[in-house]
């Protein structure tokens, strides 16, 4: 069981007051994303979930009792680092077994949960190594290993794949969400790439300067951000948007388009502008349209067949049913 | 051209650096070899460098006239003694120095070396006083704490700087992993500085092994170690070179031998840091 409960949390770092009041639950065998730019809090949120940090005022339920005053080793929560924080002078089957070990666990329940987890994360043949003689994505599976033995009431991943290249990236992420599928545990991920959060969460948090600026699943935060900073920063390429006149015949102070939902036509469209660059990703194109009148670029997502080149002037149209409109305090307007 | 000058500079820089080096060792080596000569010869002007009979009657007669081995144990006993017990109390401290410092922790570091900056003699009333009232005088135990105490800001102060490379992240990873506090420090912190945990063992031993003014003054018999073994033969009555030199020779033979042997791990240790 793994529900945990922020309510009215805030932390300060001296005068700073990096987390104000934030309430928070997060539901038992939910896989949840904590997103935002660096220095959004994210991170200080989680350490706080851990207690490697002490919270300023407020309390922390885990599964219905206060954990606020309760020491990291006796949260049962586990943690994968960014930097994996393996053990350097333990071989990988001590590493995994550390937990345990500290659990006071016997021997021959120790061994057979390390070897349990080494076979779910293909570590087998990497039992008595260490870890400086293991790859990125060896070490971080380690982490993980460590972190799934000790069966944690939540695991809290904090950036778990950020010092890994882009291939093994994808290729973790689908283990972890494999992981999670698997062990149906709380898991609370934190990172800086919306397109992690996207693809694995089941609740995104949307922080910006420790204030969590919308709450929901990925398809809600795509379809219905809350406010400017949600619509500009979930989706990829960035939404679109635009001021002034264009943004008054809709009734709001701004509107968003994101560039996959505008049309791209050479001869007719609502607007048009020159093309500044074209991205080609084979599976489709980006297009950063200049002189258009409405915003200094306007990027458009089309199909990957499609060839225009810079230079050329082209029509666009936005499809009217999915216009994000802002009022002047930047919120949506429904 | 550019090898050649580098070549030259090289061999250069090996001339030098060996210059440099006969030039410390020299007493060292003035000693070993006086302690082979007769009290005559020892005093002999011109100086004898190697053209003189050897002979190891001083030893004999050193061996002799003290019990050499007696002296030995107790250096062995303060020295050892003071760097364990310093050592045990130096890693928790150094560890909350570096893991989790405060605003004043800089000043209470800067403050503790400031005490190395004492003469040492400005306290020696007050403690001589201290070992008569609690009967020290003369022991090996209150020896271990006044050295101990004498050379822990340096054993903290080493400590410190090798922990402060260790990344905080794998402490706190063994605190979610359910560690205490001893057991974090136990089986994480302290594998992992053993290199630089050895340095400072090595380094405040040798200190210790050397320390002459606080063994000298607070000593008789009981607890005389090798440096109080050495003094005996600096005497009023008349100087004995040659059996000083033998006595002297005896004394840092050992800790000699043994940073022969550690000279690796002493480098390593007090450069640490610099050369990573």
């Amino acid at each position: 069981m793994g529900r945990i409960q922020l309510k009215s949390v805030t932390k300060s770092f001296g005068d700073v007051q990096v987390i104000p009041p934030l309430d928070l639950t997060i539901e038992d065998g939910e896989f949840t994303v904590f997103v935002g730019p660096s220095g959004c809090g994210k991170s200080t949120l989680l350490r706080l979930i851990a207690g490697l940090e002490d919270i300023t005022s407020g309390s922390i339920d885990i599964d219905g009792s206060d954990a606020t005053d309760v020491p990291p080793a006796k949260r049962g929560l586990a943690m994968v680092f960014q930097s994996y924080a393996l053990y350097p002078h333990m071989t990988v089957r001590k590493n995994i077994a550390f937990p345990l070990r500290m659990a006071k666990l016997d021997q021959a329940e120790i061994d057979k949960r390390v070897e349990g987890a080494a076979s779910v994360l293909n570590l087998s043949d990497y039992l008595n190594r260490r870890p400086g003689q293991l790859s990125g994505g060896q070490r971080q599976r380690v982490a993980i290993g460590r972190a799934i033995v000790r069966e944690p009431a939540a695991f809290l991943f904090d950036e778990p794949l950020s010092n890994l290249d882009a291939a093994l990236r994808v290729g973790m992420r689908l283990e972890i969400s494999e992981l999670h599928e698997r062990l149906a545990t709380t898991m609370i991920y934190v990172t800086h790439d919306q397109v992690e959060a996207m693809t694995m969460a089941d609740k995104i948090v949307v922080l910006q300067a420790g204030v969590i600026e919308q709450v929901g699943t990925p398809l809600e935060l795509y379809r219905t951000p809350r406010n400017l900073f949600v619509a500009g920063f979930i989706g990829s390429p960035r939404m679109n948007f635009i001021e002034g006149p264009e943004a008054a015949k809709h009734g709001a102070r701004t509107i968003g388009i994101r560039p996959e939902h505008i049309g791209v036509s050479e001869t007719e469209g609502e607007w048009s502008g020159v093309v500044s660059v074209s991205e080609h990703l084979g599976s489709d194109t980006f297009f950063h349209v200049h002189e258009t009148g409405l915003a200094e670029t306007i990027t458009v997502r089309a199909d990957g067949e499609v060839g225009f080149r810079h230079g050329d002037r082209i029509h666009l149209t936005p499809r009217a049913d999915v216009i994000h409109r802002f009022d002047a305090q930047g919120l949506r307007i429904e | 051209m550019a090898r050649a000058v580098t070549t030259r500079r090289k061999s250069l820089n090996t001339a030098l650096a060996w210059a440099v080096g006969l030039l410390i060792f020299f007493p060292i080596l003035w000693t070993i070899l006086t302690s082979f000569k007769t009290e005559a010869q020892a005093i002999a002007s011109p100086p004898l460098f190697l053209n003189f009979d050897w002979t190891l009657e001083n030893y004999a007669i050193v061996q002799e006239r003290s019990d050499y081995m007696r002296f030995l144990w107790n250096s062995v006993i303060i020295a050892g003694g003071s760097t364990i017990l310093g050592v045990i109390i130096a890693v928790p401290a150094a560890w909350a120095m570096a893991f989790v410092p405060s605003k004043r922790t800089k000043d209470i570091l800067l403050w503790m070396l400031s005490t190395k900056m004492l003469p040492a003699v400005g306290v020696l009333y007050p403690i001589y006083l201290l070992f008569i009232r609690l009967g020290l005088l003369d022991t090996r135990g209150g020896l271990v704490v006044v050295l101990m105490l004498i050379n822990l800001p340096i054993i903290v102060w080493m400590l410190y700087t090798y922990f402060r490379e260790i990344p905080g992240e794998i402490l706190e990873a063994a605190r979610m992993d359910g560690a205490t506090l001893k057991e974090e420090i136990l089986y994480v912190l302290t594998p992992m500085a053993i290199p630089g945990i050895a340095s400072t063992v090595l380094l405040n031993f040798i200190l210790a092994w050397n320390e002459a003014f606080w063994t000298l003054n607070l000593t008789a018999v009981d607890a005389a170690p090798l440096t109080a073994f050495i003094a005996s033969y600096s005497s009023p009555e008349g100087l004995f070179f040659a059996k000083l030199s033998a006595a002297s020779t005896m004394a840092i033979a050992p800790i000699l031998i043994l940073g022969w042997f550690s000279q690796k791990q002493l480098v390593r240790g007090l450069t640490f840091g610099a050369v990573k």
